[in-house]
């Protein structure tokens, strides 16, 4: 790992009709970390995704990917959004999803062609749904529908990945594919960001953590920081997991 | 036909086209009742307009009404955003509050002008081809025809320039967010267009009605397709048959022409709903029916596979030790025999190896519930077909 710093937040505060959800976050999240973000419901997991790709605004505080703001890094990053944030019964295919990735490539206006087909069609082909890609997406099994979007991230080939809560709903089988390449993009040199919610399986996937509820617990390497004292500060007093190291 | 009647059957072919194309996102997007209160809160621009103008076909008409249309949006988000009440409500209490300021503006002034409520709310086709567009002496045609002609080549401009954006933030507004195609712009984009028609669409059903013509035929296209291009096509298709079946039934009828385009509408709309291969009514009952025969047909299966003793496994026992739950034993027992499951000697029934082998795999899966193993299974069984 080197010591490049992929995403740097300062002091950043966002807040929904005036209440905050996220409080004076500072966070560092090095270049070529596969890093879990836990935290209970209403943490602001998912908040602190959303701010960081100028989904939501903050009301103040900063956020630079590799040292500029994310309006000129949009290449850079690829984001995949909660499964339940869509309709799945839009009439479209597994396929044409995909292709939606490199929407932000190509820009206003711009139709894709034969060379964003062909990347969509290597993207599923990453996630073993080739044989799918006609099918319409909501014919598809939940894990099947997280493939599907994990490979659109793909397709946007980017440095950064933001995952909200990719095993949600999935069975055993794709939670082990999609871990895997998630692994793959770290060795590859990417840096992947994932909200998760199964403690136990923590210290198996990710090498960085970052604790959180609505203020910043704790980040750091898994093994220096996955412990009792940093999940009972986060998740209230009687919390307690065995972990296996 | 006359050139009046030809006229008519354009100016209707083209507001069911400009109507279909923003109704197709609308209705994905559910909204379709941001259209209703558009539809309705137009309404005191169009009379401010006509004020100034005393032109109901003005271009400034348009701009006003268009403006209030997109006041709308901006009023019912506002009011949401205070988090105080849910969409629906904040919809309920802008959308009158817009309407009855035009019907105060139009009966404060009815003396003076001549704009009747009807005429705004209803539309008066059978006079569109009477105010005519003339320019140097020389006839160019219905007023109105220009007018929704021109509206439709913007709207068909946009959706072609604009088709990639509008799918991705229809479908997913946080990607398209994320990947800088501003959904934003999209939503309010669209607002415009779907204001700006409904005002253009005046003639032909009135603002009221108009509804019928952006909801409808993209309600109708839903149940038939699983592709957007197709659903703007079939939507297109089914709002110009129905503007113009709806013609000649008022002509036979000698009735109301936007009454009787928003009624073929509606009849469409229950004639696919009933008989849509996929999502129609019958379908998904007829598919039930089948699930229901098929799950009989695997607790058959189990049973005999479970079964070595002769006694469990006679055909007049059988009806005796399972719960056919409504589904006739027969049935079950021709699907099993069509498909080569079973055997019967001496009304002895024996499982095959290909119905030994499909009942393990049949388990398997739903225990499991892993679905690379039955992808052929799901072109003869429903069950697995989700």
């Amino acid at each position: 790992m080197s010591e490049k710093i992929a995403v740097q937040i300062d002091d950043l505060t966002v807040a929904y009709n005036y209440k905050p959800v996220l409080w004076d976050i500072d966070l560092a999240i090095p270049e070529g970390v596969l890093m879990a973000i836990v935290g209970p419901n209403g943490a602001g997991k998912s908040t602190l995704i959303k701010a960081i790709l100028d989904i939501i605004k903050p009301i103040a505080g900063s956020i630079q990917i590799y040292n500029k703001p994310y309006k000129k890094q949009r290449s850079l990053v690829a984001y995949v959004p909660q499964k339940g944030s869509v309709d799945w019964d839009f009439p479209t295919t597994a396929l044409d999803v995909v292709m939606m990735g490199t929407y932000g490539s190509l820009g206003w206006i711009k139709r894709p062609g034969q060379k964003q087909k062909k990347a969509a069609l290597e993207a599923l082909e990453k996630v073993g749904m080739l044989s799918f890609k006609h099918r319409q997406i909501s014919q598809l099994s939940g894990g099947q529908q997280q493939r599907i979007f994990l490979a659109r991230a793909l397709v946007q080939n980017a440095s950064i990945y933001f995952m909200d809560e990719p095993f949600q709903g999935v069975d055993a089988t794709t939670e082990k594919a999609i871990i895997n390449i998630l692994k793959e993009l770290r060795k590859a040199g990417k840096t992947v960001v994932v909200v998760h919610h199964d403690l136990q399986t923590v210290p198996e996937y990710f090498d960085w953590v970052t604790f959180l509820n609505v203020k910043k617990i704790a980040t750091g390497p898994v093994k220096d920081i996955f412990n009792d004292d940093n999940l009972t500060k986060t998740y209230g007093i009687n919390y307690k997991v065995s972990i296996q190291q | 036909m006359s050139n009046a009647q030809i006229e008519i059957q354009l100016i209707a072919s083209l507001v069911a086209i400009s109507c279909a194309i923003p109704g197709t996102f609308l209705v994905l997007r559910k909204m379709a009742l941001i259209t209703d209160a558009i539809s309705h809160s137009i309404l005191p621009g169009i009379v401010i307009g006509f004020f100034i103008t005393h032109d109901l076909s003005s271009p400034l008409l348009i701009i006003m009404a268009a403006a209030s249309g997109v006041l709308t949006v901006v009023l019912v988000e506002f009011i949401q955003k205070t988090g105080l009440v849910k969409e629906d409500t904040a919809i309920g209490l802008v959308f009158p509050a817009l309407f009855s300021i035009g019907i105060i503006l139009i009966a404060q002034n009815a003396n003076d002008v001549h704009l009747d409520i009807d005429a705004v709310l209803l539309g008066e086709l059978a006079f569109a081809p009477f105010d005519r567009l003339m320019f140097d002496g020389t006839d160019l045609g219905p007023k109105s025809l220009w007018i929704i002609g021109i509206i439709l080549l913007i709207t068909l401009g946009l959706l072609f320039a604009f088709f990639k954006e509008l799918k991705v933030s229809t479908f997913d507004a946080g990607l398209a967010s994320a990947l800088g195609l501003s959904p934003v712009v999209m939503h309010y984009g669209l607002m415009t267009v779907s204001s700006i028609t409904t005002v253009g669409a005046f003639d032909a059903v009135g603002a009221i009605l108009v509804i019928a013509l952006m909801i409808a035929p993209a309600a109708t296209a839903y149940l038939l397709t699983n592709n957007l291009k197709k659903m703007l096509i079939l939507a297109v298709i089914f709002g110009v048959g129905s503007a113009i079946i709806g013609y000649w039934v008022a002509h036979v009828l000698d009735s109301s022409i936007s009454g009787s385009m928003t009624t073929v509408l509606g009849l469409l709309f229950l004639m696919v709903y009933l008989f849509a291969p996929n999502k129609g009514l019958f379908s998904v009952l007829y598919r039930q029916k089948q699930q229901r025969i098929e799950v009989s047909l695997l607790t058959f299966l189990l049973h005999l596979a479970n079964h070595e003793e002769k006694e469990e496994r006679h055909v007049k026992h059988l009806n005796e030790h399972i719960n056919w739950q409504k589904v006739r034993s027969k049935s079950v027992l021709n699907l099993a025999l069509k498909n080569n499951m079973i055997t019967i000697h001496n009304d002895i029934v024996s499982l095959t190896d290909k119905g030994q082998h499909f009942t393990t795999e049949a388990i398997d899966y739903i225990v499991t519930n892993k679905n690379s193993e039955i992808e052929n299974m799901k072109d003869r069984f429903f069950l697995f077909r989700g």
